[in-house]
């Protein structure tokens, strides 16, 4: 297949990119801009570890076509794992994903990652039933989720009190 | 309680950083230049010969680089010494569909799809077997022709005399116990890079590199020796962070030794990552599990004999299968006081995917038939099922009539634990009025355990399991080179809290190399929970070795005996003076002349004028100069092998069940039945964990609710549902691995034996509380319903089977009538009801339905 020429915004910084226009955005993400921290789990969008955002809203990378989202200055804004941190230091609730047991192997951790930042950027109270919600769009097999829950809710005191933890 | 400056404090793991940025590297996100991407071609049939292989087609095909097939590799290998049965591909036979056939390399992923259609595999179909009670019978057409009637391997073991056992008991329970197939599904599929460097000296092919999602690097990098040819000083694996395990890369996988046999071949970098498919269809899971049990208690609830017929459903390669059937038998033994056992064990080979490892090997579905059973008795005897599990503890130290030597023993108190936090006497009485209409709720109470290690490595031999270098800094830095795997559980973290509190720094020191061949010494892996205990062992004797050359330094610095040097946080200093952190005044820590930044590398000539005569502290940094400076470099080593009297038995297959220590669980369930619908919420789980000394208590809760969480998938959802060895869910939806929704809380203790050998007295904390959670399910679908479910998992059409069936009602009837209350088979289409012969098909438009298309490029 020929490829063509894209331009994706992603993590704040645009990139031209020439790729097929079958390529998925995860493989783009993963190969052409060496982003590896989407990762892909399942196929067929039912683990939730290639998940970023679009402009704000978690989407699963391994079943949409790169070309798709091209940015065309208004929208189309691409956030993975690796933009996550916060002017260099570990955003709150990376930093409590570690302190609460909340990653364990860490394969599904980029995934619930951007879940997390989509639920408290949305709803940064959210009740315990709320998160555990938000958190059913991934999966994981390590950590049976409790410490997850620990950890969302310790990110959420940090960020209240302004402090990183 | 204790006093440790790093052990016991919850730590961040070492690496949870880059999990949460994206940064870590995981095999799969490894790229190098002029890499080429693998792709396997498996079997259609569950048992075929191969007739012809034509790749030519393939060949062709613009991007298609080589095409590997079964000649090209053919040597045997397996992790079982006994067990070596597979080639890298397929040489005459395929044995399951599944099966690897050959292996496309080519520049991208698309092409070699499109490749996989061009090979032309002519198959000649043979009989093939999928329940293993009929493999049994076979007399032709074998899986293995090494292998009459299909068996792998059976065992028949006989400890203290079993007849006299049933001879004195007062009440006798017997059934037959089925449990589903059950699979790891590790969040990251398998995947391997390998390629060659080549030599400088003959200009030819030189070592070879693999980087491998792999919980054995050692072994991996034996068995591709085997394959290969090559001494295993030419093979340097390495292990990038892996996502997960679960035993499900404790053996070779397949695609390892195929990639390294298709750099070979495509004289360049080759990569193969699995599909989430092909992970089911690698497997190496859980096998289906037939148990006939039958077990003997007196009046007062004393277990007299216990007598087990198991035989597994192991799938086309022996795998791991000889040491599961093992486990199977000798894990009856080291959690009750039994004094008599008869264990008979039959490995079955099946067209199936090879079943291997899981967490919990070998003991999880023995455990959920006897912890069933001993309530079945308790019911028969009129115990509460609390007071029948008290009845029989073990009382340590003690060596079990199968030769198991336990040492120490927490499962008493994990039992109180659950007990008093459940409030298990009250709340069953209240649930027993409480709920009493279409919604039933009750309690269930299992406990259970496992090896920390096993005593006998796979390949006996007297050399260590574990080995571990460290080397101290010129600034104070510790370098440990463990070749423990860390795939998630945490041992990189383990591995430097030790090495921490036995040097008495701090852990921002500490940097981990581990798990490379080239770099760290040998392992033997991640697997049966041995890594905590012998690696930890190993890891100790390392620092202890290392800070013996730096007490000596500093003892002469402080003009001191060595007895008397103390080293804790950063700090060093005198038996009998102040610890530094206690001092008041700031003119003790200007005296501290060893804070040299930026002049260490000029040493013992600038600390000297620094210094003005002896002093009784000094900076972990100062003390570990001046080991340099009197001993040169300053190193320590330390090696673990489990002492004699824990190696077990002398029986045959008396190796496999003996642990230098074993860890406890007792948890109980909480469960709400529906007996409308069948469907059974699991709302609490009180599990309480014996792990010797918590190292790490947020890492140990953390395994602890994993492997629970993990048992209530196998209980209640997970499983293998098979149509004419075609497996119908191999997807994560399709395999049900349960999500937050579907997770109760689970609130666990932490009990702490402390072992007399386990480093800081811990043992393992991962595997052991999976088995219980099945059986406590099971016996709390009973005190909700009265309804005994011997077939796992307990899916609503099992439940509402055995529900209709216990009320009178109409009978559903279950694949091959089936009664999940009484199974006497097992069943291919697991638990879908009314599910006679057809099967769900797939749909018309799926590719896998249609003849391999030629497609141009």
């Amino acid at each position: 297949m020929k490829k063509e020429l894209i331009e994706l915004k992603v993590n704040g910084r645009r990139h031209e990119l020439a790729i097929e226009p079958s390529k998925l955005l995860l493989d783009t993400l993963r190969e052409d801009l060496g982003l590896t921290g989407s990762k892909r789990g399942c196929d067929d969008s039912s683990c939730g570890a290639c998940a970023v955002l679009l402009d704000g809203t978690p989407m699963l990378a391994c079943t949409m076509l790169a070309a798709a989202y091209q940015c065309d200055g208004g929208g189309n804004e691409v956030t993975t794992v690796e933009g996550v941190a916060e002017h260099g230091a570990l955003a709150a609730i990376q930093k409590a994903y570690g302190d609460w047991g909340g990653s364990q192997c860490g394969y599904c951790t980029p995934g619930f990652m951007m879940t997390v930042k989509s639920l408290l950027d949305n709803n940064p109270e959210p009740t315990e039933e709320e998160i555990k919600r938000a958190l059913s769009s991934n999966l994981c097999r390590c950590t049976g989720y409790t410490q997850m829950y620990e950890a969302v809710k310790a990110a959420i005191k940090a960020e209240q009190q302004g402090t990183n933890v | 309680m204790s006093d440790f400056a790093i052990i016991g404090k919850p730590v961040a793991l070492i690496d949870s950083a880059g999990k949460t940025t994206g940064q870590g590297k995981y095999t799969d996100d490894l790229s190098m230049p002029g890499m080429l991407i693998g792709k396997i071609l498996h079997s259609p049939l569950p048992h075929a010969r191969i007739k012809r292989i034509n790749p030519t087609k393939a060949v062709k095909l613009e991007g298609v680089v080589s095409v590997v097939v079964g000649t090209d590799a053919p040597n045997k290998y397996g992790i079982l010494p006994v067990g070596h049965d597979e080639t890298a591909l397929a040489v005459d036979k395929v044995r399951y569909v599944g099966d690897n056939v050959a292996c496309v390399v080519a520049t991208s992923e698309s092409i070699a799809e499109q490749a996989l259609e061009l090979i032309d595999v002519e198959y000649e179909p043979l009989p093939a077997y999928f329940d293993p009670e009929e493999a049994m019978k076979a007399e032709s057409d074998l899986i293995h022709d090494h292998r009459p009637h299909n068996i792998e391997k059976e065992y028949h073991h006989v400890f203290g005399d079993p007849g006299a056992g049933f001879a004195q008991a007062d009440a006798i329970v017997e059934g037959r116990y089925v449990a589903g197939e059950v699979t790891h599904a590790a969040m990251e599929p398998h995947s391997t890079l390998a390629y060659f460097e080549l030599d400088a000296l003959t200009g030819e092919e030189g070592r070879l590199v693999v980087q491998s999602s792999t919980q054995v690097p050692y072994y991996l990098q034996h068995k591709l020796s085997i394959v290969l040819d090559k001494p295993m000083a030419q093979i340097r694996v390495i292990k990038p962070l892996v996502g997960g395990g679960f035993g499900g890369k404790s053996e070779i996988i397949p695609l390892e030794i195929i990639a390294a046999v298709a750099a070979r071949k495509a004289k360049a970098p080759v990569k193969i990552t699995y599909t989430r498919e092909e992970v089911f269809w690698a497997h190496r899971g859980r096998p289906r599990t037939i148990i006939d049990l039958k077990t003997g208690v007196k009046r007062d609830g004393s277990l007299t004999a216990v007598a087990a017929k198991v035989i597994q459903d192991g799938g086309a390669y022996c795998s791991y299968g000889v040491v599961t059937i093992l486990y199977s038998g000798a894990l009856l033994g080291a959690l009750y006081d039994i004094p008599n056992i008869q264990y008979d064990g039959f490995r079955v080979l099946t067209n199936k995917p090879a079943c291997g490892a899981m967490r919990g090997h070998g003991t999880v579905n023995v455990r959920f038939a006897f912890e069933s059973q001993l309530d079945e008795l308790a019911l028969k005897i009129g115990m509460d099922p609390y007071d029948i599990r008290k009845r029989n503890l073990l009382k340590p130290p003690c060596v079990t009539v199968n030769g198991l030597r336990v040492q120490s023993y927490g499962l008493p108190e994990c039992i109180e634990k659950v007990v008093k936090a459940s409030d298990w006497a009250a709340r069953r009485a209240e649930y027993k009025q409480k709920y009493n209409g279409t919604v039933r709720r009750g309690l269930g109470l299992a406990c259970s355990h496992y090896v920390s290690g096993a005593a006998n490595s796979i390949i006996r031999s007297d050399m260590p399991h574990s080995t571990v270098n460290i080397k101290i800094e010129r600034d104070g830095g510790v370098v440990v080179y463990t070749g423990a795997s860390d795939i998630g559980q945490g041992s990189d973290t383990m591995v430097a809290q030790i090495a921490a509190e036995v040097l008495g720094c701090t852990l921002g020191r500490i940097k981990v190399i581990a798990a490379d061949t080239d770099l760290t010494p040998v392992d033997i892996g991640s697997y049966s929970s041995r890594v905590t205990f012998m690696n930890g062992n190993a890891t100790m004797r390392a620092a202890e070795d290392a800070k013996k050359k730096i007490i000596a330094a500093a003892a002469r610095k402080m003009q001191c005996f060595e007895a008397d040097v103390l080293m804790r946080d950063d700090w060093v200093w005198k038996q009998g003076t102040k610890p530094p952190w206690e001092r008041t005044t700031t003119a003790g820590i200007a005296e501290v002349s060893g804070h040299v930044d930026g002049q260490v590398l000029r040493g013992s000539l600038q600390q000297k004028r620094k210094d003005e005569g002896p002093k009784d502290f000094m900076t972990f940094e100062e003390a570990a100069v001046s080991a340099m400076d009197f001993a040169g470099a300053v190193s320590g080593t330390g090696a673990y092998a489990p002492p004699k009297d824990a190696r077990g038995g002398g029986h045959k297959g008396g190796g496999v069940g003996p642990s230098p220590a074993y860890s406890y669980s007792a948890q109980v369930v909480d469960a709400g039945v529906d007996t409308e619908t069948g469907e059974v919420t699991v709302h609490k789980v009180w599990a309480a964990h014996d792990c010797g000394r918590a190292l790490n208590p947020v890492a140990v809760e953390g395994q602890v609710i994993g492997s629970v969480w993990m048992g209530l998938g196998q209980a209640l959802q997970e499983e293998f549902v098979w149509k004419d060895g075609l497996l119908m869910n191999p997807g994560m939806l399709e395999y049900k691995s349960p999500s937050a929704v579907e997770s109760p809380e689970v609130v666990t203790f932490i009990v702490e034996s402390i072992d007399p050998e386990g480093p800081f007295g811990a043992k393992e904390a991962s595997e052991g509380s999976l088995a219980a959670v099945i059986p406590a399910v099971a016996n709390a679908i009973f005190d909700a319903t009265g309804m005994r479910l011997r077939e796992s998992p307990f899916t609503p059409e099992r439940v509402l089977s055995g529900i209709r069936k216990v009320m009178g009602l109409k009978k559903i009837n279950m694949t091959n009538d089936v009664d999940p209350t009484e199974p006497h088979t097992l069943r291919e289409h697991g638990g879908s009801l009314w599910f006679k012969g057809k099967g769900p098909q797939r749909h018309e438009m799926d590719p896998a339905r249609k003849p391999a298309l030629s497609r141009e490029q």
